[in-house]
């Protein structure tokens, strides 16, 4: 795969930035949800939907389509943003979100939400889920490919190792996992709540090609979801190293923003970084 | 009523009639595949056949994607896994997202025998039917199995859970028997009382029926084989015309058929209602009949709740 001209990393840069603003918006309104690791996975999805996901928005069942399952359904409101800015339905639903009467539920909802491959927010069912779709693809003979975007804290959950052995076992190399490393859960820094280390050794000791990188560098998230494609015979799994809250100096690596919204006040002042 | 046949033996049989006529079924098993009979489908269609291991929420959800992705999945285990084991994959993975997945379990009950509690599943039904957009059906037989199961590739698109057991049944149904989702099934009519029963309770109802007319007693008996939706018109129209119901049930008197007969009648036509099942308890070791009879689960304990709700409406 040939790297990203210059221009277009910065455009993609760009979009991340308004996808921030969009996010904090969206949460200031809404009065709730998951501030920190929405902030986290920004350059993830922008990775994943801008460059190397084949869908379409105006066709959001064409069944050719690459899958994404936000597994972390708490990041709801990063993939929200994300999938409207794409025309997968009109942006003034954002406003709407956790609202009453709105479509756009705080966890995603596949029944209302176009672009919304299945319901999460129970944590450590999407890897699951991925490797069914991964197993129909290969029944199908199709090239499709499945990206599962899960929490670090979420790998706590005894079900994602249930299916990180099924994955292996079955040889489903069209499932990219992607873990996103911020290394905080609600409760605390995950070394002190639950040690989930040393993460990388463990899913290659359960058969998986790793690739560790830094997941806010967009060139980098790119070219570690190029060499995940190469990889046959077993899944690969991209360990984006993040920072809970990035891209607002005063919420980055900060617990209390997991699952808090800003108030009005540091709305203003998250959007005077990020303009 | 001479024959007799294995409800998991008949599912095992028609996944494979299914399986060549829609390339699209696929069917996973959670280590229990000779168990539950999926074993014949593996055999016949390998590359349509997932063994997930001993990991029933990985199968559920898995399934799930496998539906995401326009199969129709079949998953099988014994029902005390499958309902309780992975209850979160299936109302978040399966319901909420509203998935083509056919839950079908096997080993409900007591008559799983001499496994003892762990592996006897009282409370399944309970489980399930708290879980909207599941429906539930219980066969009564082996032919009602088959049946039940092409009705649900064919009409469906739901998630669905089908309780099966673990041993063989009277064969009610001949092969001319249509399944239809969400209708009772009149097998006897009666007017003085109804008995309303699932799965392995409905050949003993029908024994019930047989010993009842002898002593002049007129019974209906319903099988529900469809336990949600449940038939509210054959169950208002059985309290309106006989006046007292008997629920029987393999399954705990706590949210089962019982509970769902009930809250039927006490909320659109008050009658009397005997619930026979298990009373809030856990199962033992033992051979099966012993068990039913241990349980009171038989057809003599059905005539005598008969004649005992009889009774109690001729004093009201």
């Amino acid at each position: 795969m040939p790297s990203l001209p210059e221009t277009k990393v910065l455009e993609l840069k760009d979009v991340a930035r308004q996808l921030r603003i969009e996010v904090l918006r969206m949460l200031t309104r809404a009065k709730s949800g998951h501030t920190g690791g929405s902030l986290s996975i920004i350059e993830i999805l922008v990775a994943l939907y801008m460059v190397k996901l084949r869908h379409d928005p105006k066709n959001p069942r064409w069944a050719e389509r690459d899958r994404f399952v936000l597994s972390k359904g708490h990041g709801a409101p990063a993939l929200y943003a994300t999938l409207a800015r794409l025309g997968y339905f009109d942006p003034a639903e954002l406003l709407n979100l956790r609202k009453f009467g709105g479509m756009l539920q705080g966890h995603p909802y596949n029944l209302t939400t176009p672009g919304i491959e299945i319901s999460t927010g129970s944590l450590g069912q999407g890897l699951s889920v991925a490797n069914g779709m991964a197993l129909a693809a290969k029944l199908d003979k199709s090239p499709v490919r499945i990206y599962v975007l899960m929490g670090d804290g979420e790998t706590q959950e005894g079900q994602i190792w249930e299916a990180a052995m099924t994955a292996a076992h079955y040889k489903l190399d069209n499932v990219c996992g992607i873990i996103d490393a911020n290394k905080l859960q609600i409760d605390g820094c995950l070394c002190q709540i639950m040690n989930i280390e040393p993460i990388a050794s463990k899913w290659e000791a359960f058969g998986w090609q790793v690739i560790e990188t830094d997941g806010h560098d967009l060139p980098g998230l790119i070219a570690a979801f190029d060499q995940c494609e190469q990889v046959k015979g077993k899944p690969s799994l991209v360990i984006a190293h993040t920072i809970k809250g990035k891209g607002v100096s005063f919420m980055e690596g900060k617990v209390q923003y997991h699952g808090v919204a800003p108030t009005e006040a540091e709305l203003e002042k998250a959007l005077v970084e990020l303009r | 009523m001479t024959q007799s046949l294995g409800t998991r033996d008949c599912y095992g049989d028609v996944l494979v009639k299914l399986g060549q006529q829609n390339p699209n079924i696929v069917v996973l098993d959670a280590d229990l595949s000779c168990s539950t009979r999926t074993e014949k489908f593996a055999k016949a269609f390998p590359e349509r056949f997932f063994n997930i291991g001993i990991a029933e929420q990985d199968m559920i959800a898995t399934a799930a994607g496998l539906a995401a992705s326009g199969k129709i999945a079949f998953v099988s285990t014994f029902a005390v896994f499958a309902t309780g084991r992975a209850w979160d994959q299936i109302r978040q993975s399966l319901c909420y997202s509203m998935q083509n997945v056919k839950v079908v379990a096997t080993h409900s009950g007591v008559t799983v025998g001499e496994d003892s509690a762990t592996h006897q599943a009282n409370e399944d039904i309970a489980l399930m039917r708290s879980l909207p957009n599941m429906s539930i059906v219980v066969p009564a037989d082996g032919i009602e199995t088959e049946k039940a199961i092409e009705y649900l590739v064919n009409n469906e698109k739901c998630p669905v859970y089908v309780r099966l057991s673990r041993g063989k049944s009277p064969v009610i149904f001949d092969s001319q028997y249509r399944f239809q989702k969400g209708k009772a099934v009149l097998l006897e009519d009666g007017s003085d009382a109804t008995v309303i029963a699932i799965g392995t309770m409905v050949s003993r109802a029908m024994q019930a029926q047989q010993m009842l007319k002898k002593e002049g007693i007129s019974v209906r008996i319903l099988n529900m084989s469809t336990v949600k939706p449940i038939d509210q018109g054959a169950i208002l129209a059985a309290a309106q015309e006989t006046g007292a119901i008997v629920t029987a049930e393999e399954h705990s008197v706590i949210g089962g058929l019982g509970s769902a007969v009930a809250e039927v009648i006490s909320e659109q036509c008050p009658v009397l209602l005997k619930r026979i099942g298990l009373n809030d308890c856990f199962g033992i070791s033992g051979d099966a009949e012993k068990l039913l009879t241990h349980y009171g689960l038989t057809a003599e304990a059905i005539v005598k709740a008969v004649k005992e709700i009889i009774a109690r409406k001729r004093k009201a």
